[in-house]
């Protein structure tokens, strides 16, 4: 019982930090992703691309951390990557999803990014090879916090979830404190009005680009050290962060972090009642029970 | 000679029953203008409901009701229409991209559940046991597969016959100004709300239709079957074919289906070995790739909608 809810805030913490992202994008584009969740396979890899070239260049930096599994490359990888992934969002928007807007049509926008999210995931594959991939092969001992009820906890899921909180803090305030976050909530309020005041939109837009990538690669990281590196991790974690925005209420950060932590969390304890087979349709009971209780989200605007 | 004919009969017969699903998605997405991330939970349900409802009884699971054929294909494409009752219920009224994610959903966790329902699907092993009709009376398989693609083809001119009348009439017309102007049509007195749901179900039970016929040609479903990749399938024959224009759906399910073959058969042929395992994930690129690709640079499909005009905006002089 109280392991689940341990392990559910750890998952929650991570689906947080995709639908924070997904969440701004789907205020201010007003379109589904599909290919969101891509993002974090992205992050995650690259970030094993970076490790191995920071240890090859440096043997120094690949001593572990204290009892951590991480090791200090693996950060530098991580902020690296954390900037490739964003820089990636705002290719793809570039490339895709731009073009699809400029024609004025949103829908079409959620159905390309289905195809986005099967050329991503499947060259990813191709690239790196189907077989699962982890950041470090030494094994970290789970530390027995108490033994009725037993309690596990890895140190990594430790800082995991403090570097997850971190972040979200440091979001919290470039929102709510700088010119910058001022800029993107006016552009989510009203677009027209936002530019009439000399904001430029386009530069907006790829801003919220670059911190949902950035949030999505901290989570693909995170995502990796808990669990394992493979091409099907946006597949696996799409509904979940799907979930987690639409708890949350389209368009509120503060909603999609609760809302990753309730998914986290009571995807977690499901288990305890259901067969573990069905973990994967948790997240779908989620968004049918609050489409039924509360259409907008906890957090949401009404919106047509 | 027998074996190209026999695999030309397969190969048709499977278009076929494919082309019925794009069609009834062309109702949705081309004509009213609903995204449905989801078809294959609707096909599934079809077959799936097909296969219960027709099949014999067995020891380990529900199901097995023998019902007379058609009444167990109509009984499929009836499951299909009310998951989408359910599913349309909860989510048209809200912002338009909540279906898409709703009907995600719903596919992943009608695979899930079909995977684990031991006692109602028969699990990840599947629905066997199921008798072909009229399979009996038949004794030649090539013979049998035949008869079916003949059903299969009426059933398909059918439905064609069918959606084209529909897409003619002032329903139709109704359908194409609640996907252009919501607002304008409201103002005239429709409700778009019920009518998007009419047309979702509608659709939806073609789509299950067509799962049902799947089932039977194989008399087996699984849940290998209903992996999203059909659903991708299904939509690249669209998008190819053209939304909005049934004739175009059709032709776009031919080519996509020859071209996934195809490719799958050269793959496998001439690509280095160990380059084997990865054909699916080349194939899904290749997918992929088309639909962006289509949406980018030509949106409208090979063969796009024509406008059907009721009344020139000239007057006659």
């Amino acid at each position: 019982m109280i392991q689940s809810l341990a392990d559910g805030i750890l998952v929650g913490a991570i689906v947080s930090l995709g639908a924070i992202g997904l969440t701004m994008v789907m205020h201010m584009l007003r379109f589904a992703n599909f290919s969101h969740a891509e993002l974090l396979s992205i992050g995650a890899y690259s970030a094993l691309v970076f490790d191995a070239l920071f240890s090859g260049i440096l043997p120094i930096l690949a001593n572990k951390i204290g009892p951590l599994s991480m090791t200090w490359a693996l950060i530098l990888s991580m902020f690296c990557a954390m900037g490739a992934t964003g820089l990636s969002a705002v290719l793809i928007d570039r490339f895709v999803f731009k073009r699809i807007r400029d024609k004025g049509d949103e829908l079409s926008m959620v159905f390309a990014s289905f195809g986005v999210a099967l050329i991503i995931r499947n060259v990813l594959g191709l690239i790196f090879g189907l077989k699962s991939q982890l950041y470090s092969n030494d094994i970290v001992f789970a530390v027995m916090v108490s033994s009725d009820p037993l309690l596990l906890i890895k140190p990594d899921q430790v800082f995991v979830l403090l570097a997850a909180l971190l972040i979200m803090l440091v979001l919290q305030f470039v929102l709510s404190r700088t010119t910058l976050g001022y800029a993107l909530r006016a552009v989510a309020e009203n677009p027209s009005l936002a530019e009439v005041s000399g904001i430029r939109l386009s530069w907006v837009i790829a801003l919220v680009w670059i911190i949902g990538g950035m949030l999505a690669a901290a989570a693909g990281v995170f995502y990796g050290l808990n669990n394992h590196i493979n091409p099907v991790i946006g597949r696996d974690l799409v509904l979940p962060i799907f979930a987690a925005t639409i708890v949350g209420g389209i368009g509120s950060v503060f909603g999609a972090v609760l809302g990753g932590f309730i998914v986290g969390i009571s995807a977690n304890m499901a288990l305890l009642i259901l067969p573990s087979g069905y973990s994967p349709a948790v997240p779908f009971m989620i968004i049918l029970v609050l489409l039924l209780v509360r259409p907008n989200g906890l957090f949401g605007e009404t919106q047509t | 000679m027998m074996g190209l004919i026999s695999y030309l009969v397969f190969f048709t017969t499977i278009a076929s029953i494919l082309a019925i699903a794009v069609l009834g998605l062309n109702l949705q997405w081309g004509n009213t203008g609903l995204f449905n991330g989801g078809v294959v939970a609707f096909f599934g349900a079809g077959a799936y409901g097909t296969l219960l409802l027709g099949g014999a009884p067995q020891a380990d699971h529900i199901g097995g009701f023998n019902l007379f054929y058609p009444l167990a294909l109509i009984g499929g494409a009836v499951a299909a229409g009310l998951l989408a009752w359910v599913v349309g219920r909860l989510t048209l009224h809200l912002r338009h991209d909540y279906l898409a994610i709703a009907t995600f959903g719903v596919a992943v966790t009608f695979e899930n559940i079909m995977r684990n329902a031991q006692g109602f699907s028969g699990g990840a092993k599947g629905l066997r046991g199921f008798t072909r009709p009229l399979e009996a009376w038949v004794n030649d398989g090539l013979t049998y597969n035949v008869l079916f693609l003949l059903v299969v083809s009426v059933l398909l001119i059918c439905t064609y016959v069918f959606l084209e009348r529909l897409i003619r009439s002032p329903y139709g017309r109704l359908l194409r100004a609640i996907r252009e102007d919501e607002i304008a049509a409201r103002s005239l007195g429709k409700n778009p709300g019920k009518i998007r749901l009419a047309a979702f179900i509608t659709g939806s039970c073609i789509i299950g239709l067509a799962g049902g016929l799947y089932a039977t040609f194989y008399a087996f479903v699984s849940p290998q079957d209903v992996l999203p990749t059909l659903t991708f399938q299904l939509w690249a024959m669209l998008i190819v074919g053209g939304a909005g224009n049934n004739r175009g759906a059709i032709i776009g399910t031919f080519l996509i289906w020859a071209a996934w073959t195809a490719s799958g058969w050269s793959l496998s042929r001439f690509a280095p070995v160990e380059l084997q395992i990865y054909t699916g994930t080349m194939q899904f690129i290749l997918i992929g790739l088309v639909i962006v690709g289509m949406l980018l640079w030509r949106p409208q499909g090979l063969f796009p909608e024509r406008l059907v005009v009721s009344q020139s905006g000239r007057k006659k002089n």
